[in-house]
C-alpha cells in the first residue's frame, strides 16, 4: 500500500475538524475497503484514537474493512421489498454466486451485499448494481442481471436497448441546429457546442442519443468541473433556469425542433440530464 | 442554584446537576447500574428512569444524563417509573441472568419472573469498561464496534491493543462479569436467592379475621415497617 497516497487524502480533509467520515470515505473511494494500515495512519495524523476510527468504520454499512469486489450488488431487504419477496431474490444471488450476502466472489468480480431500504419502494424488489437500479427484479431476472454486472454496466448497449434514441437540438437563441454531421458518436452525427473553462475554449461533441454519455472533446475537462456552454454559431451562453439535482451545478438548455427542452448537467461527470418534452406535438 | 420539585418536596442545587445527583443528594433512592461516580454518564442501561412534567406531557426520562431545570417537577418512584423499571430489570435478566449484580438488582425490586426468550450474553452494553479505560486509565484500548445486534466491545481487529496496559480496570468494573453465586439453579433467570425474602403467609392480608397462633410471627416482623 502506498503510505503517501494515505497521507495525500488526510492531509486534504486536515484543515476542518470532524473530517474522520470524509477521509474514511475517499479511501474507500480510492480502494474499496478501508486497509487496517490505512486507520492506523488516520488514527496518527489526525490524533482520533484507533478505537473511535474503528468504531466509526464499522458502525456505517459504506464502509468495509474487507476488500470488495470490482462490481457492488445491493438487493434490498427493506420492509416493502421483503414482502415481494427480495429474499428469495437474494437466495438466487447467493446461489449463483456461491457466495453469502456480504462477501465478495473469489475471483474479486462481484461483492454481495443487502440494504435496508434504497427509497424506491414502490418498485420493489429493488437491486442495485454499481449506481444503476433495477427494478420489480425476481428470481428469472437474477442470471442477466449478474451477467450485466460482469459485463460492465457503464457499457450502454446501443442497439438493444428501447430506451436509447437519437434526438436534435438547435440553439435556443439563433435556433440553428447543434447538429454535426460530419462527426459520428455511437454511429449517429454528433452534437456540437463550445464550451469554456478556466481560460481555455474549445469544441465538445455529444453523442445525440439519449441515456449515452460518449463524448469527444478538444481539451480533457477535469471530472467535477463546471463547464460554460456556447452555441458554436451565434457564440450565445446556452444557459438554462434550473440547477442539477443531484450535484446543484446549472443545468444547461436546448431546444428540441417540434418543442421541447434538452436539460443537461454543465458539470463533467455528472450525469444528470431531463428531456422536458412539455408542449411538444408528438 | 436551580428550583425543582423532586416527589414534591422543592429543592435547590447547582446548576449543571442532573437530575440523579439532585434526588440523591435529597436522599430519594434511584438505582443504577451504568453509571459510576467518577465516569461520565452514559444512559445505557435506563435503570435510572424518572417521571418528568405533568399530565399529557409527562415522559419518562434517564436521571443520570438528564441535568435539573428550573421549575422541574419530577417523580422517582411513580407507578410507571416503578413498571418501566421491573420490565428493564427483566430485559436485563432475560440477556444476561448470570450477573449478580443485576440478580441484586431484580431482587431488590421484586422482579421474580423473566417472560422473554432467555439468552446468556457475556455483555449488556453499558459501556463502563469503555469509560473506564478512557476516563479513569487514559488508555482508549478498548471500543464500541459495529451497530445494532452486532454491537460489541473490543479492541479495534480484535487484536491486542497496543496501548492497553493491562490493568484490569474494564474486568474490575464490569457487571457482567460478577458471577452470581450458584446457591439457586444456575439455570433459572430469577436466582431467587438471599434478598428475595417474601413473608410466608402473603394471603394474610386478604382475610381480616384470620386466625394465626404464630406468636412472634417471623413474617408479621418483616412486613411490619
Amino acid at each position: 500500500m502506498k503510505e503517501e497516497n494515505f497521507l495525500s487524502i488526510i492531509g486534504k480533509h486536515q484543515a476542518h475538524l470532524g473530517g474522520l467520515i470524509s477521509i474514511l470515505e475517499d479511501i474507500q473511494t480510492e480502494y474499496s475497503y478501508l486497509p487496517e494500515q490505512a486507520l492506523r495512519l488516520v488514527a496518527q495524523e489526525t490524533g482520533f484514537s484507533l478505537v473511535d476510527i474503528y468504531g466509526v468504520a464499522t458502525f456505517y454499512k459504506l464502509f468495509s474493512l474487507k476488500p470488495r469486489g470490482k462490481h457492488l450488488i445491493s438487493v434490498c431487504s427493506g420492509t416493502a421489498c421483503h414482502v415481494r419477496a427480495s429474499s428469495g431474490v437474494v437466495e438466487e444471488f447467493e446461489q449463483r454466486l456461491q457466495i453469502n450476502a456480504g462477501e465478495t466472489t473469489p475471483d474479486g468480480e462481484i461483492t454481495l451485499v443487502t440494504v435496508n431500504c434504497l427509497g424506491a419502494c414502490a418498485l420493489g424488489p429493488i437491486v442495485v448494481v454499481d449506481g444503476y437500479y433495477f427494478s420489480n427484479v425476481n428470481r428469472q431476472m437474477v442470471g442477466e442481471i449478474i451477467d450485466n454486472a460482469r459485463a460492465g454496466i457503464d457499457r450502454v448497449d446501443v442497439d438493444t436497448d428501447e430506451r436509447i434514441f437519437p434526438i436534435e437540438v438547435s440553439c435556443p437563441h439563433c435556433n440553428r441546429s447543434l447538429i454535426d454531421k460530419n462527426f459520428y458518436i455511437d454511429g449517429y452525427p454528433s452534437i456540437r457546442v463550445t464550451v469554456s473553462f478556466g481560460r481555455r475554449h474549445g469544441w465538445v461533441r455529444l453523442s445525440c442519443l439519449y441515456g449515452s454519455y460518449s463524448v469527444e472533446q478538444e481539451y480533457e475537462v477535469p471530472i467535477d468541473t463546471i463547464v460554460d456552454f456556447f452555441c458554436p454559431h451565434c457564440h450565445a451562453e446556452l444557459s438554462g433556469v434550473s440547477d442539477c439535482t443531484s450535484c446543484g451545478a446549472p443545468m444547461i438548455s436546448a431546444f428540441i425542433p417540434g418543442g421541447g427542452v434538452l436539460h443537461i448537467c454543465s458539470r463533467r461527470g455528472c450525469k444528470a440530464h431531463m428531456l422536458d418534452l412539455h408542449g411538444a406535438s408528438l | 442554584m436551580i428550583n425543582l420539585i423532586i416527589n414534591g418536596l422543592p429543592v435547590s442545587v447547582e446548576e449543571g446537576a442532573t437530575l440523579l445527583e439532585a434526588a440523591r443528594f435529597l436522599g430519594f433512592p434511584i438505582p443504577t447500574l451504568c453509571y459510576i461516580d467518577g465516569l461520565s454518564p452514559y444512559g445505557a442501561c435506563r435503570l435510572c428512569v424518572v417521571e418528568i412534567g405533568e399530565g399529557p406531557k409527562a415522559k419518562l426520562v434517564t436521571a443520570c444524563t438528564y441535568p435539573a431545570e428550573e421549575g422541574l417537577k419530577v417523580r422517582t418512584a411513580s407507578s410507571r417509573v416503578i413498571k418501566a423499571r421491573k420490565m428493564i430489570l427483566e430485559l436485563l435478566l432475560a440477556s444476561c441472568p448470570q450477573s449478580k449484580t443485576i440478580q441484586d438488582l431484580a431482587a431488590a425490586h421484586g422482579v421474580r419472573r423473566q417472560r422473554f426468550r432467555q439468552e446468556y450474553e457475556d455483555c449488556i452494553l453499558c459501556g463502563l469498561c469503555v469509560r473506564m479505560c478512557e476516563e479513569q486509565m487514559m488508555a482508549k484500548a478498548i471500543g464500541f464496534r459495529g451497530r445494532g445486534q452486532n454491537r460489541s466491545v473490543g479492541t479495534p481487529f480484535d487484536i491486542q491493543s497496543d496501548i492497553c496496559r493491562l490493568c484490569g480496570g474494564c474486568m474490575y468494573i464490569c457487571p457482567a462479569c460478577q458471577l452470581r453465586c450458584t446457591y439457586t439453579e444456575p439455570e433459572k433467570a430469577v436466582c431467587g436467592g438471599c434478598e428475595n425474602l417474601s413473608p410466608p403467609c402473603l394471603e394474610k392480608e386478604q382475610f381480616d379475621d384470620m386466625m394465626c397462633y404464630m406468636d412472634p410471627c417471623v413474617a408479621c416482623e418483616i412486613t411490619k415497617d
